[in-house]
């Protein structure tokens, strides 16, 4: 059903952009290489079609599934990509390590339409160059099925609560296990005073995990059949799970708080096609995606001011992200050392050992 | 003499193709594997790289990488004591007690299996295990009022989804050892006036222990490094030392911490299998 309503909206845009391809062709041509995560909005097929009608450029997507991952193939394909989806606590390790190059702010038209709180984040600005654009933002935390759970928590001791005892659902990510611990213990996520306390917390977790999750498209299949009660998430995938898929899922966020997250735009050290890469920044920071993908797909929180004030009034983004009071309960990710990340990575598995047992 | 000179060419002409690709197609990667287990980083994209043995350091140092060794280990162990149980008897049956038409069809279906993708494989196990599924519902047609049966993301059902996967290897190893022994040996046994059993534990297991074996190395060896099945089936109980290989490779890239602990289980497979050799050296076919 859906395809055909589609298909038929964008008849006029696609006669339109036909058009638009036959004068685009003649100035520019080639290639936009994008490097993200699958299903993360830069490869909406609209939004490619979109920017491939008005530029002449044909969209090609990379993915990763980890930050590593990504760090990684830039690191060993200097000049493939375009460009890059960074996570704001990575973007000055990738400058520093020269992965990625200083975005010429000029060229982004509705970068003065940004938050200026994340848009001069200091994670985003190394060396007091802007090295990523601020694109949209979010919250880890969890979401709970509304037909299982009868109350709403408002605690995060709902994960550790033997009312739902072997009924969690939890992601199997070292740095997310320890920043989930340390807020329940009231640490500071970004960097936990006590570390043994953190793993004894974890530990209690024994009883209540189910199973492991490891992207957006297990968590729903295993909440859809029925797997876990209330389970880690986060807050753009929570909406896709409700708006796209029609689960019955609410995500929260408790009164200890949650971890924010920040992802920026970056342009790749050598990309072939840096103007380009400028282009396709400018559109994905736009109110006219941004609006479309939240409301058709789900999605985060934009970064652009403007763009939140489009969306319905009773949108998730709006309501619950758009609350100063919600925002102050964020920690939001900071960068982290390798020795540090090695050190997280080791309880978690050491936790995940005895869990197994 | 010169007739021998001419084997020789044929022989290295007829195995060279193969060898050569044994060489560039597992020693070349292995080396490679080995190398990174002694280096502080990958050494991609200009990052320095020194020598070390942390890496293996760490398996000594940290008692969980030993506790989810012993957990691969005894992973191994359940699979393969099933696959015997499963099998063997199974091959048994074909080998020697199926006639010929029936044989291959029943062939055909032990390796039915193979035809499908092994993750495919996996994820239909999900649906049979979890509750209320396809074992969840059929007991409790046979057993109305019964406590609900879920699977799902336990131990057993790691050892479930592993034991069909590898029981094709275990039951085709069996067959081939099986059906090759001479039917006059165990004739002229019942004329001698042995038993039943006497000419299965005098005649047909130790003529069987070849094929036994090689079942028994083809299981043991890739479940103990299994990783998929278990993320997948096992849940929460699903952390084993090939998950944990697979994390240092694909979350937190770490090659060389990933590859020194691959070289420690092989190292393992390699000590269990020369403690073993002296004994099964007996059974085997000489020459």
């Amino acid at each position: 059903m859906q395809p055909t309503t589609k298909l038929s909206r964008w008849v006029p845009v696609l006669a339109a952009g036909a058009l638009a391809v036959c004068a685009g062709v003649v100035h520019a041509t080639g290639e936009l290489r994008v490097l993200n995560w699958q299903g993360y909005g830069t490869d909406e097929e609209w939004a490619v079609q979109i920017f491939e009608e008005r530029t002449g450029f044909k969209v090609v997507h990379d993915n990763f599934n980890s930050e590593q991952e990504m760090l990684t193939k830039l690191r060993t394909s200097p000049g493939a990509y375009d460009v890059v989806l960074i996570n704001s606590a990575y973007t000055c390790d990738a400058a520093r390590e020269g992965l990625i190059q200083p975005v010429e702010t000029n060229l982004i038209s509705n970068f003065g339409d940004l938050s200026s709180n994340m848009r001069d984040s200091p994670t985003l600005n190394c060396d007091g160059k802007a090295h990523g654009v601020a694109w949209v933002w979010g919250v880890t935390s969890f979401a709970y099925n509304t037909e299982k759970l009868a109350e709403r928590p408002d605690s995060i001791e709902i994960l550790w609560d033997p009312a739902v005892a072997g009924r969690v659902g939890w992601r199997d990510d070292p740095v997310e296990a320890v920043s989930f611990a340390a807020i329940a213990l009231g640490q500071d996520p970004n960097d936990p005073s006590d570390l043994d306390a953190v793993r004894d917390k974890l530990l209690a977790l024994k009883t209540q995990i189910r199973t492991f999750w490891s992207s957006e498209d297990e968590w729903n299949k295993h909440l859809a059949s029925d797997q876990f009660d209330v389970a880690t998430y986060w807050s753009g995938s929570a909406s896709r799970s409700k708006t796209a898929f029609g689960l019955p899922v609410e995500f929260v966020i408790p009164k200890e708080g949650a971890i924010g997250w920040l992802d920026g735009l970056s342009v790749a050290t050598g990309a072939p096609n840096p103007d380009a890469a400028h282009m396709f920044i400018d559109f994905m920071v736009s109110p006219e995606f941004y609006v479309r993908w939240d409301t058709e797909v789900g999605a985060p929180a934009s970064a652009n001011a403007a763009a939140n004030a489009q969306l319905p009034a009773d949108a998730f983004n709006r309501t619950v992200l758009g609350d100063p009071e919600t925002v102050t309960r964020l920690h939001f990710m900071a960068p982290l050392s390798d020795d540090r990340r090695e050190q997280f990575l080791e309880i978690w598995e050491e936790v995940k050992t005895q869990l197994a047992q | 003499m010169l007739r021998a000179r001419r084997r020789t060419w044929a022989v290295l002409g007829l195995t060279g193709p193969a060898y050569l690709w044994l060489a560039v197609a597992i020693f070349l990667p292995l080396s490679a594997m080995l190398y990174f287990s002694f280096l502080t980083v990958a050494p991609f994209g200009g990052r320095e790289a020194t020598a070390t043995l942390k890496h293996y350091q760490a398996f000594l140092d940290r008692d969980f990488y030993q506790v989810l060794t012993w957990r691969s280990l005894q992973l191994g162990l359940h699979v393969t004591f099933w696959c015997i149980v499963i099998g063997y008897p199974a091959a048994l049956a074909l080998a020697r007690h199926v006639p010929g038409r029936w044989r291959e069809a029943l062939l055909l279906m032990v390796v039915l299996p193979f035809w499908s993708n092994a993750l495919v494989r996996v994820f239909s196990w999900t649906m049979v295990l979890r509750e209320g599924g396809l074992l969840d519902s059929a007991v409790r047609v046979i057993v109305p009022g019964m406590e609900s049966l879920d699977l799902l993301f336990t131990y057993d059902a790691i050892v479930i989804g592993l034991v069909h996967s590898f029981l094709p290897y275990m039951i085709l190893t069996c067959y081939v050892s099986l059906q090759a022994i001479d039917g006059a040996l165990i004739e002229a046994a019942r004329t001698l006036g042995a038993s039943g059993w006497v000419i299965f534990r005098r005649i047909i297991l130790p003529l069987s222990v070849p094929g036994l074996f090689a079942g028994v190395i083809l299981t043991f060896v890739p479940v103990i490094g299994s990783f998929m099945e278990a993320r997948i089936l096992g849940g929460r109980a699903g952390t084993l030392l090939g998950t944990v290989i697979e994390d240092q490779f694909t979350v937190v890239f770490n090659w060389p911490r990933g590859a020194a602990l691959s070289f420690i289980l092989l190292a393992i497979v390699l000590l269990i299998l020369a403690v073993a050799w002296p004994g099964l050296r007996r059974h085997l076919p000489q020459g």
